[in-house]
């Protein structure tokens, strides 16, 4: 990670961003890409979107055809190589970069794309080192939702399941926002179900822990849950409108960007 | 014919429905994960004894051949008769003999996974011997002919009706007892007399020690002991990857089996066996079943590893919700989804994709087995070898060439003016409906985020720069 190590290094500095928006974002949920857009500009970085992007291949990775997402690792490289940083609004599809993408040859620039691609939170919390977001005040009590991607691959938060010192960047960087309070559910760690495709093969299994989930954070009393990951929030919405539990949904980059609601 | 693979959606769709086993189902086991997490935060060294216990497993796996003659030679030293089996049915026919020769009409055996692997009963009992299970949970799924759905909990998936119905049936009491301690004594009145009377008595083994050539069997009903002393003859059943080099081991595992398996600091029974008691025999049946196989795996030999506490099971929010049964394996949750499909590709093919990959198994393995990592590997092996689904394979081809191709790929998203009803074709496909079976759809957006970046940003900088 040389060059993000370099800017860790240099507090303030102004680095060139490939913004990656994954496709249910760029199709459903637009206003956490702008919210994300907005927020780095702000912080004072050159932030530009490539035109021709897609998707990262986690969903055909994830599948087992690994073959498969050679196209869209191949694309990705050519769309994000130029960067300094690749900043994304999603947990998942920064651990399918950094960790799985090996569909493609791994030349240097490939090397490059992997250890430069950041989630917006790690990006915020460990590159920036954001201090304030003074524009921002959310006076709603929230529920954390950390993406088993975010928690138990990028490790943006603790796990439960270690045992070790609390500590998460998420809260970190919300804790710097007027007003904010959170809600805490009894199974603060458990998978919400999403899982990709899984979401869809596993329908059953799926939808009911994406039940059980909203529950437990509406039952602890949270009015949003708030994620850094959309996929896991667009399947809980889901779960959450079908079986009539009012709680509402925002992503991270959003309330960090000042979105009032 | 070719095997069918196993439908885990499905039957786990069933489990679901049924909200009281369900719901109680997962509480019960939640309960175990949490009661395993107090008990890891009373070790401070939690962390390093499963490095440690990690490390010596992988250390005992690299030399198995070495330990597996050592352990062989100081077993025969202090009396114990030592079999090698290389498969299921050779466990069978080498157990089947060992009662020939002692006339041994009645076995009594605690819980073995082992047993399960090689289907002893069903080798056993047309062959004249009678099985009685003398685990509680293990004779309550032995009475029901349904295997254990949880290697630790072999019944947890059941209610206290259901076991007075199963009781009712078999030992006559009041099918509509709803008291557990009046239910778990009608099972000890119908399984004295059975355990007093048996001709030989089977255990499996937790731990087999190479350095003294015992071995070690942990339970909490004493079911194991009764069963390897009352009768005579004791055969125990194990594992080869069962072992580990020295005494002083057992200081790391025996700490964590039960902390990790039920969150209690010890089992209540604990025995070494060192060798028979006087006028009786004690013989160990090493079995390989595919251990071997397994163990030249280069991403998967660390399943080897397993203690068989459970932990990834009770942690696993997908087997929670789904139940050992649906799994249709010996080896049921995370780590049967890594193991299963090594005794039967096909058939197994569908486990290692019944799981979101959260990683919680892995980061509560007592000996730190890449669970989640090892599901992600196997779904590309399967793939490789083509024992994915049609349907999936077709879909991921055609997304995989969609993806690199931005035009296209464009174009799919803008074909109509809604984005929501273009995303479940592109990216759904014909698994439209299952989404919306119990979610609702996302709602459609006035414009994708790609237009808008297209319309505020591009337009904007053209127009600065047409200004400079």
């Amino acid at each position: 990670m040389q060059r993000a190590e370099e800017a860790r290094s240099l507090p303030g500095v102004r680095m060139k961003i490939g913004l990656f928006i994954p496709c249910y974002i760029d199709a459903f949920y637009p206003n956490a890409g702008i919210a994300t857009l907005e927020l780095l500009e702000k912080l004072g970085q050159d932030v530009e979107y490539p035109m021709n992007q897609t998707c990262c291949g986690q969903p055909m990775a994830n599948s087992g055809c690994n073959k498969d997402a050679a196209p869209a690792e191949a694309l990705f490289v050519k769309n994000f190589a130029k960067y300094d940083a690749i900043v994304m609004p999603s947990g998942s599809c920064t651990h399918h970069v950094r960790d799985n993408f090996d569909a493609i040859e791994q030349t240097d620039e490939v090397r490059h794309v992997r250890e430069n691609t950041f989630e917006l939170v790690e990006f915020l919390h460990d590159v920036l080192k954001v201090q304030d977001f003074p524009w921002a005040e959310f006076p709603h009590k929230v529920g954390l939702h950390n993406s088993c991607g975010t928690l138990r691959a990028l490790r943006t938060a603790s796990m439960s399941e270690l045992g070790e010192p609390f500590f998460s960047k998420p809260m970190d960087l919300l804790n710097k926002v007027k007003g904010i309070s959170f809600a805490t559910p009894k199974r603060p760690d458990e998978c919400c179900g999403f899982g990709g495709t899984f979401s869809v093969t596993e329908e059953a299994v799926s939808a009911k822990m994406g039940t059980d989930k909203v529950r437990d954070h509406h039952q602890a009393g949270a009015e949003y849950i708030v994620s850094a990951d959309t996929s896991c929030m667009m399947h809980q919405q889901g779960c959450a409108e079908r079986a009539g539990v009012p709680i509402r949904f925002i992503h991270i980059a959003e309330i960090l960007n000042g979105a009032r609601e | 014919m070719k095997v069918k693979p196993v439908n885990h959606a499905k039957a786990a769709e069933a489990f679901i429905e049924d909200t009281a086993h369900m719901d109680f189902h997962d509480e019960r086991l939640w309960d175990l994960r949490q009661k395993r997490d107090q008990q890891m935060h009373i070790l401070p060294e939690w962390q390093e004894l499963r490095a440690r216990a990690s490390a010596i497993k992988e250390h005992t796996l690299a030399n198995l051949p070495e330990y597996l003659e050592q352990f062989e030679a100081n077993a025969k030293k202090n009396g114990i008769h030592v079999h090698w089996a290389a498969d299921g049915a050779e466990h069978n026919r080498i157990v089947g003999e060992i009662l020939e020769k002692h006339g041994a009409k009645s076995l009594i055996k605690s819980k073995s996974m082992v047993t399960e692997e090689c289907c002893m009963r069903e080798y056993l009992e047309p062959r004249g011997v009678v099985v009685t299970e003398t685990d509680l949970g293990e004779r309550i799924q032995q009475l029901d002919d349904q295997m254990p759905s949880h290697i630790v909990v072999p019944a947890v998936h059941k209610l206290i009706p259901d076991v007075a119905k199963i009781f009712a049936k078999h030992y006559h009491t009041d099918p509509n007892d709803d008291d557990a301690q009046s239910l778990a004594w009608q099972q000890r009145l119908a399984a004295r007399p059975v355990i007093l009377s048996a001709d030989a008595g089977m255990t499996g083994g937790n731990f087999v020690v190479a350095e003294t050539g015992s071995f070690v069997v942990c339970t909490n009903e004493g079911n194991a002991d009764l069963s390897a002393t009352v009768p005579g003859l004791h055969i125990a059943t194990i594992g080869i990857e069962r072992l580990v080099p020295r005494m002083a081991d057992m200081g790391v595992f025996i700490r964590m089996l039960s902390r990790s398996a039920l969150g209690s600091p010890i089992t209540q029974y604990t025995t070494h066996f060192r060798g028979p008691q006087k006028g009786s025999e004690m013989h160990v049946v090493l079995v390989d079943n595919g251990r071997s196989h397994r163990l030249g795996m280069e991403e998967f030999w660390t399943s080897l590893k397993c203690i068989r506490c459970g932990a990834c099971m009770n942690t696993c929010p997908v087997y929670r919700r789904s139940g050992g049964l649906s799994y249709g394996a010996v080896y049921s949750g995370p780590i049967g989804a890594i193991i299963d499909p090594t005794f039967n590709e096909r058939k197994y093919s569908t486990l290692p994709f019944a799981s979101t990959m959260n990683g919680s198994c892995t980061n509560v393995c007592p000996v730190k087995i890449n669970i989640h990592d090892q599901l992600y590997k196997w779904r590309r092996v399967l793939a490789e070898h083509h024992e994915l689904p049609f349907v999936k394979r077709e879909v991921m081809y055609m997304a995989g060439k969609l993806m690199g191709q931005p035009s296209l790929y464009r174009a799919a998203i803008n074909s109509t003016e809604v984005a929501l009803s273009t995303m479940p074709r592109f990216v759904l496909y014909n698994w439209l409906n299952p989404w919306g079976k119990h979610r609702e759809l996302p709602h459609p957006v006035k414009q994708t985020f790609h237009s808008w970046y297209k319309q505020n940003r591009l337009k904007t900088k053209k127009k600065e720069g047409e200004g400079a």
